[in-house]
């Protein structure tokens, strides 16, 4: 999908025009601007883990001080023996985890069924689709909220998971495109009398890969940090996620610093190393999935 | 960004579909509704956690309803009437129309400029690429205890800076006319990520034989950037613009994390007076005709800017 730019920069390009010089002063200073951006982007995150390794008193010390004198894992210690972060970071994996593989599994499906298949209603259901894409899931809290009520779904895993769920982005992104896979791998399956549903999963699933990938990656981005919601739906400290259970780390603690820094460095890492894994799919994603949707 | 075209179009779908099988072997009912079954596993949820909640929102907004839900009491248009009168709504609504307009050019200008300086290969490009979009991963939560932090007074990062400096130092978040700046540079370092990764899709997509020409034609490198790269960018700026305005029209989260709608509501925006009239009030029906009123606003908006920017696009063919 991406045409990845050749390297322009060093060589002479094929009509033989003039060759541009590998180092110029406006290269270099762009670079070191780019630089200073990063690190000025950086300093919240490094002052944080930085606040995190001080030992207490010193992290209120005026004139600010910079590195700690002797660094100590101790807010960290003191912050997982409370144990109520662990217990978030498993309730955050599991509802990430499930949205995520229930929003690929509907959506795929009703990607491909408003893609490829006919029946009566096809074209209202999609406009509603549509219609929904509109509905900012802000202003549903309340209503949901009574709904949640009377299926005594209040402080459950699927009282979180199942609204975040419904992602009518998601199914049109997929949509727009199955709309643009060639239909002749599924004409030739169905030739070998292959199902609808296993046309999906053995034709459609594996050639749309880098998408589905994309769209998976923003749902559990999206699920793990979604704050709105999960804040509404659980009261019971032990049903939190992470971005819930921290809300409160600022009371409990009172003012220490060092465990408050430790407590946000936990629960910003898990999805950091995600990004940082899997960045190639998440930049490409968003051009394929963002710039069409 | 060199996207597959469609083979076949889609009104030409059903011919296809029943050319492809054999003839006379089809099965009428399967034939006829078998696509439903794909679209209905998402259908029964969208039914009941989208269109259920929208129906039932819009309904409660005519009586009284308690969170408990147990007596209704008709009002026809009490609420709306309440509503329209009552000074809160409006003082929220103009906080986030406030925090939409002071956060979006940032979002979007930062955003470009990102984009243009980690447009490139190796170690380098993904480091920025990496640093510039890393908030973005960040829960809500995380990204404001780090800033509450910054923003502490006395021994915060930012006011450590300015007394050492020999500024005064400023109390953000407890300051009523600071504080909405406060939440808008959290935000843009949070959420500029997004916007830039948008940018560089675009800017990745850009045929290498448009600067191959132009450096033929002895471009120098402003030329480029003014008269190449930018103008082609203006499609994707109309697209990031319309999403970042919505988004923004939906501030909540960091607000309410940082300041709680303070100091003396001076930041509280308008979703957040949804949450308290309805999960600190118990008015179900005026959070309800509130959530109306606002989803209105955001449809209008989208619509417009839809609008705007599909004639834009058409113009600019």
């Amino acid at each position: 999908m991406t045409t990845l730019a050749l390297p322009r920069a060093t060589k002479p390009n094929k009509a033989g025009g003039p060759v541009e010089p590998r180092f110029t002063y406006p290269k270099v200073a762009i670079a070191v601007g780019a630089v200073l951006l990063a690190i000025l982007w950086l300093v919240p995150l490094l002052w944080a883990i930085d606040t995190s390794l001080k030992p207490e008193p010193e992290t209120t010390r005026t004139p600010i001080t910079w590195l700690p004198t002797a660094p100590s894992a101790e807010a960290y210690r003191l912050v997982l023996d409370q144990g109520s972060i662990l217990r978030w970071f498993l309730n955050s994996t599991i509802v990430a985890v499930l949205v995520t593989a229930l929003t690929l599994l509907v959506s795929v499906l009703a990607a491909y069924g408003f893609s490829r298949t006919t029946f009566p209603g096809r074209r209202v259901l999609f406009g509603l689709l549509i219609a929904g894409i509109l509905v900012p899931p802000q202003v549903l809290i309340v209503p949901l909220f009574q709904e949640m009520t009377s299926l005594g779904l209040v402080d459950t895993y699927w009282g979180v998971v199942l609204p975040q769920v419904v992602a009518p982005v998601m199914v049109f992104v997929l949509k727009k495109f199955f709309d643009g896979v060639s239909r002749d791998y599924e004409d030739a399956a169905r030739v070998d009398g292959a199902t609808r549903l296993r046309i999906v999963w053995s034709v459609m699933v594996p050639m749309s890969r880098p998408i589905l990938v994309a769209v998976g990656i923003f749902t559990f981005i999206g699920a793990w940090n979604n704050f709105l919601w999960p804040f509404i739906v659980t009261t019971d400290p032990s049903m939190m996620t992470i971005p819930v259970g921290l809300a409160n780390v600022q009371g409990s603690y009172g003012l220490r610093y060092a465990q408050i820094m430790a407590s946000a460095v936990l629960g910003g890492l898990p999805l950091l190393v995600v990004y940082a894994l899997f960045q190639r799919h998440v930049v490409r994603g968003v051009g394929d999935a963002g710039i069409k949707g | 960004m060199a996207v597959q075209t469609p083979t076949r179009d889609q009104t030409g779908t059903p011919d296809a579909e029943r050319r492809a099988r054999p003839p006379g072997n089809g099965k009428p009912f399967t034939e006829k509704w078998g696509g439903l079954f794909f679209v209905a596993p998402f259908g029964v949820l969208f039914a009941f956690f989208l269109l259920w909640p929208t129906f039932s929102g819009l309904w409660n907004s005519f009586f009284n309803t308690s969170l408990a839900g147990v007596k209704q009491e008709f009002l026809g248009l009490q609420n709306w009437r309440d509503m329209f009168g009552d000074p809160a709504v409006w003082d929220s609504l103009k906080n986030t129309l406030v925090f939409t307009a002071m956060s979006t050019p940032p979002l979007v200008i930062i955003a470009l400029v990102m984009a243009l300086l980690a447009n490139r290969k190796g170690l380098l490009g993904w480091l920025l690429r990496f640093s510039y979009f890393a908030p973005f991963v960040l829960p809500a939560t995380v990204v404001t205890l780090i800033w509450v932090w910054i923003y502490q007074p006395g021994f915060g990062l930012v006011n450590g800076l300015l007394t050492a400096g020999g500024f005064a130092e400023i109390d953000w978040l407890n300051d009523e006319n600071r504080a909405m700046l406060a939440v808008v540079i959290t935000t843009v370092w949070w959420t500029v990520g997004f916007n830039f990764l948008l940018y560089l899709a675009a800017l990745q997509g850009i045929p290498d034989q448009v600067y191959e020409a132009a450096a033929i034609d002895g471009a120098n490198g402003r030329q480029k950037l003014f008269r190449i790269t930018l103008p082609l960018m203006s499609r994707t700026t109309g697209l990031i613009v319309v999403l970042q305005l919505v988004a923004s029209l939906k501030i909540f989260d960091q607000i309410y994390l940082m300041t709680d709608g303070g100091p003396n509501y001076a930041t509280r925006p308008i979703i957040q007076y949804i949450y308290e009239s309805g999960f600190t009030s118990y008015r179900i029906g005026y959070a309800s005709a509130i959530s109306y009123m606002f989803f209105v606003v955001i449809v209008i908006v989208s619509v417009a800017q839809f609008k705007l920017f599909s004639s834009r696009k058409e113009a600019g063919r």
